[in-house]
């Protein structure tokens, strides 16, 4: 006889808020007029994001592994990367407001006549809204998920409208459908090695609960649980974009709209790596003598492999595609440091990396000619003569990209360093700061077509962005300015929160 | 508020109060320059006056937690050494500003962004000099790079963005190497002692020497290409020769001291024993350096290019005085480090003179300048005769005194070193009697003596000159006694008493 399980609803509310936001997004586009919808959608997204935020505010002390029976655990980590993830998106959510962005109508042939009468009659459909809600409440499961099948349904729910969305840029059409089926065929490939590896580890240990799985370690055949560990992690090393599961990330980040970029590569490597840090923390860490060296290595390989192929990019949203694959390099190191001060150092980069992030998507959104975006780096030549102000904010974001210091991103590179120095794995920090130098030359070349190159005569110009623009970059530009010069809040609040529960 | 803070901020404020005058007045804006960094300097020799020369430990000390999660303190604190560069870096700026009024103009950008460049970058001169703590230094030493960077590639000369970032490159590689021992350091701490970033503290650790070593490299390495030393040193000519001849002057003047600075304070304090070990292979490379710069430098026709050689030559010596830990040796290279700082600074203004009357900076364009510009020609004469230590002039105390210093331990290093000097003959006088004498090359015969302006800012650089030369007791009164402490704490005594000064 089934017994009906007992949830935490308040624990759980937070997730349940934003789920429950998408689903009225879903009701709000099928049943409301064309006037007033794309108001109403950003309303609800923002308003349920917010009351999200509160939600976890005030179950900012509460802890539970018993939330929804025994596959979602609340905990201290959780909680701020949930938290995490909801800041982003909120700040997110503000660029991809900006419809122009995005198709009309998705199911128009790119270049059919359907398509242009839906532009002329302005019928822009705003279904980007409820995918956006759907995949921020799967980020949100994703990093608290303590149980392989919860962990996988998480990964699909906000796996599946980051595919959808990707697909769904209004210029470059073709671009970004190739780019969104390219996404999603990979991106079932790694879920299905994910399965395949859930299957080994529950082979082994005869639990899905991470809980159990770390119980059960030393406690049969290695070879199963280092197997089940392996094809699992190929499945979320192919979210963060390792190296050498990282071929998706130049040619999404270039095909997706820039703002959908801005979001998956914030919000994703948050989910992501928080899900990674809890798995490794809490189910593997008792096998850490299987997996360590094996993750040591494809950290290092995705630092030195991210920085060296920027070097040879021409286009701004693939450079900082494989920057963002050398800074899951550094966040690895943080995984593999396995200690409370790289769990700490893990959160903080996070934060610092999805704004820096955040703000860097949204300016490459303003640069444009009449065709739309420009990204081709050649055509960014002496933008700091036609927008000064645009121009240093962008080299600003560079130079934290980069780590130099007074900017967030030397501090993350700092304490992530540090803990994993701490934790004897002094290799990956010699490689970390040799990548750092290697990756530094192509921020600083952008820096230099921005400002020491005359601009050539064509037609790029810096658009006036809209107010919900303005408010998002500016957000992100200045909380990113705030955490590199003072730092010590957001630090504490790490260090307070870096804490699972095993 | 304490003074030493005061010498910080003030630019800092300044770079914001600029921003409020309205940018098509770039006379205000440079009156405002000078106003502020003029108060700097006078605030700085404050500084020097309430500083108690008996003392070898940090005075004006103050700290602030900054970041307490890792135990970041906001900690300054200056001892002699400190002080005398303090005082370098905030002389030079309103002089450089004065000299070369008009630099600012024709660069990619607004006067005020010089600027605004300019004072930002004299408060982290300050800073770097006067941070107590490592992490803090560590934040000065690699932001500092950023308004040098768009100083050169803004305002330069030539091939400004190659410069600009090779300069850049070479530094943020240093930097990082810096950055794998600093955190390893903090590590190191964190389990002896418990983590901290004052500098004291880090120097009672007990670190295994293999591990020493290796954090010594990182320092050095990156203090290495600052300096700069043979061979690390290739990135110095191209920027100086793009840079303007005021970023020029900051550039070799000051900033390539916290190279020096840094081995001091941080490559023999911190790591005394793996300075031992690598002292043979620094002091070798010092040797390469002085001969190495001093041959390049006979060879350049480029008069930028000759002064950055003759700095790569010099900052050899300075190495050289350093790592010879004997007092007279460290004492020689502080005071070499302030010297060559004026010196450098003169040849640098009068060369820009020189180059922007005639619009080039090829030595043989030049030529019996001493006929028609006797003003200008004398005061390169007396900056070049700096620059070969002709004694009298204070080159000549600091070079002396880092030979003395070198040949009591390393003598076969301080005899080469000592062809360094007779190479220097060579490089200067040769310019010298192509430049000044000779007859008078086409093209020259109206150049313009130099201004009241001109020789007003020209006039308290040569004066330190000579003065130094004659009578440098003030400034080793302040050098000695903490150059004698650092020997000791890195566990050196002098091979012969100490020589009187």
């Amino acid at each position: 006889m089934l017994v009906a399980p007992s949830l935490g609803y308040l624990v759980l509310s937070p997730m349940l808020i934003v789920f429950a936001g998408a689903v009225l997004g879903v009701l709000v586009e099928a049943f409301m007029g064309k006037t007033h919808r794309a108001a109403v959608q950003f309303t609800i997204s923002v308003g349920v994001l917010l009351i999200s935020l509160q939600q976890l505010w005030r179950i900012r002390d509460i802890s539970s592994t018993t939330a929804a029976v025994d596959s979602v655990t609340i905990d201290k980590a959780g909680i701020f990367l949930q938290a995490t993830v909801v800041l982003l998106a909120l700040i997110a959510v503000f660029l991809i407001a900006d419809q122009d962005n995005f198709v009309a109508q998705a199911s128009a042939v790119p270049g059919s006549n359907e398509e242009a009468i839906a532009l002329q009659q302005k019928n822009q459909q705003t279904e980007i809204f409820p995918l956006f809600l759907f995949a921020v409440a799967g980020m949100m499961l994703f990093p608290v998920a303590t149980d392989l099948i919860t962990l996988f349904v998480a990964l699909e729910v906000f796996s599946l409208p980051l595919y959808l969305l990707a697909g769904l840029s209004r210029r470059k059409r073709l671009l970004s459908q190739e780019a969104a089926l390219k996404y999603f065929l990979l991106g079932a490939y790694a879920s299905a090695f994910f399965l395949f590896g859930a299957a080994f580890l529950y082979g082994y240990a005869g639990t899905i609960s991470i809980r159990g799985i770390s119980a059960a370690a030393g406690s049969a055949n290695d070879v199963l649980l280092l197997i089940g560990i392996v094809f699992v992690s190929v499945g979320l090393l192919f979210k963060i974009s390792a190296v050498p599961f990282h071929s998706w990330t130049p040619d999404v980040y270039q095909g997706a709209p820039t703002p959908i970029t801005a979001f998956m590569a914030a919000c994703t490597k948050v989910a992501a790596f928080g899900a990674i840090l809890r798995i490794f923390y809490v189910g593997f860490a008792e096998a850490q003598t299987l997996w360590r060296p094996i993750i040591t290595v494809i950290a290092i390989l995705t630092m030195v492999v991210g920085s060296v192929v920027a070097i040879a990019q021409r286009d701004v949203k693939r450079m900082l595609a494989y920057s963002s694959i050398a800074h899951a390099g550094f966040l690895l190191s943080g995984v593999v440091a396995l200690n409370k001060d790289g769990l700490a150092a893990s959160l903080f980069y996070l934060v610092a990396y999805g704004l820096t992030t955040l703000a860097a998507f949204g300016i490459i959104g303003l640069v444009r000619d009449s065709t739309g975006e420009v990204t081709d780096l050649n055509r960014w030549i002496g933008l700091g003569k036609k927008s000064p102000l645009i121009g240093s904010i962008f080299a600003f974001l560079l130079l934290s990209f980069a780590g130099i210091p007074l900017t967030s991103g030397f501090i993350g590179k700092f304490a992530i360093f540090s803990a994993a120095y701490q934790s004897g794995n002094i290799a990956i920090v010699v490689a970390g700061v040799l990548s750092s130098a290697i990756a530094a030359f192509f921020y600083v070349r952008v820096i230099i077509m921005i400002f020491f190159t005359d601009p050539v005569n064509d037609s790029v110009s810096v658009i006036i962005p809209s107010v919900k623009s303005k408010i998002s970059i500016s957000i992100a530009t200045v909380s990113s300015i705030v955490i590199g010069i003072a730092p010590s809040a957001l630090l504490t609040a790490a260090n307070n929160f870096a804490n699972f529960i095993k | 508020m304490n003074l030493l803070t005061l010498v910080g901020a003030l630019p800092l404020v300044g770079a914001a109060l600029i921003y409020l005058i309205p940018t098509k007045d770039s006379e205000l804006v440079k009156k405002f320059a000078l106003l502020v960094t003029s108060l700097v300097a006078i605030a700085a020799i404050f500084l020097a006056v309430g500083f108690d020369k008996s003392i070898t430990s940090l005075q004006y000390a103050q700290s602030y937690s900054w970041i307490p999660t890792f135990n970041i303190n906001f900690a300054l604190g200056i001892d002699g050494i400190s002080l005398v560069l303090i005082l370098l870096s905030t002389i030079l700026v309103p002089i450089v500003i004065l000299a070369t009024w008009n630099e600012s103009e024709g660069g990619r950008w607004s006067v005020k962004t010089f600027y605004v460049l300019i004072l930002i970058l004299e408060t982290m001169m300050v800073g770097v000099f006067a941070a107590s703590d490592l992490f803090l230094f560590y934040v000065f030493f690699e932001a500092m790079l950023i308004p040098v960077y768009f100083l050169i590639g803004g305002y330069g000369t030539g091939n400004r963005s190659a410069a600009a970032v090779k300069f850049l490159l070479y530094s943020l590689f240093g930097g990082l190497l810096m950055l794998a021992s600093v955190i390893g350091l903090y590590v190191i701490a964190g389990n002896q002692i418990g983590a901290t970033f004052d500098l004291t503290q880090l120097a009672t650790l007990e670190i295994d020497n293999q591990t020493e070593n290796f954090l010594f490299l990182g320092f050095f390495i990156a203090f290495a290409i600052k300096a700069p030393l043979w061979p690390f040193h290739t990135w110095l000519p191209d920027a100086a020769k793009s840079a303007t001849p005021g970023t020029s002057v900051l550039l070799l003047g000051v900033l390539d001291k916290v190279g020096t600075y840094g081995m001091i304070r941080f490559c023999l304090a911190l790591f005394p024993d793996a300075s031992k070990t690598f002292t043979p292979l620094i002091i070798t490379l010092s040797v390469i350096s002085i001969i190495y710069g001093a041959f390049m430098a006979i060879g350049q026709k480029d008069i930028k290019g000759l002064i950055a050689f003759t700095s790569i030559s010099h900052f050899g010596f300075i190495t050289m005085g350093i790592f010879a830990m004997t007092s007279q040796g460290m004492s020689g290279a502080n005071l070499y480090m302030v010297n060559h700082g004026f010196s450098t600074a003169a040849l640098f203004l009068v060369a820009g003179w020189m180059m922007s009357r005639r619009n080039s900076s090829t030595i043989s364009d030049f030529g019996g300048l001493q006929r028609v510009t006797p003003v200008m020609a004398w005061s390169f004469f007396i900056a070049g005769m700096s620059g070969l230590a002709l004694p009298g002039l204070s080159s000549f105390v600091s070079e002396f005194l880092v030979l003395v210093g070198t040949y009591t331990r390393y003598p076969v290093a301080a005899i080469i070193g000592t062809l360094g000097i007779v190479l220097a003959a060579l490089y200067i006088l040769i310019p010298i009697q192509k430049t000044l004498h000779g007859p008078i090359t086409e093209g020259n015969e109206n150049m313009k003596d130099l201004n009241l302006r001109e020789k007003i800012s020209i006039a308290p650089v040569i004066a330190i000159i000579v003065v130094m030369g004659f009578y440098p007791k003030p400034v080793l009164d302040l050098i000695n006694p903490t150059s004698a402490k650092v020997v000791v704490d890195a566990g050196y005594s002098d091979p012969i008493a100490e020589v009187n000064k």
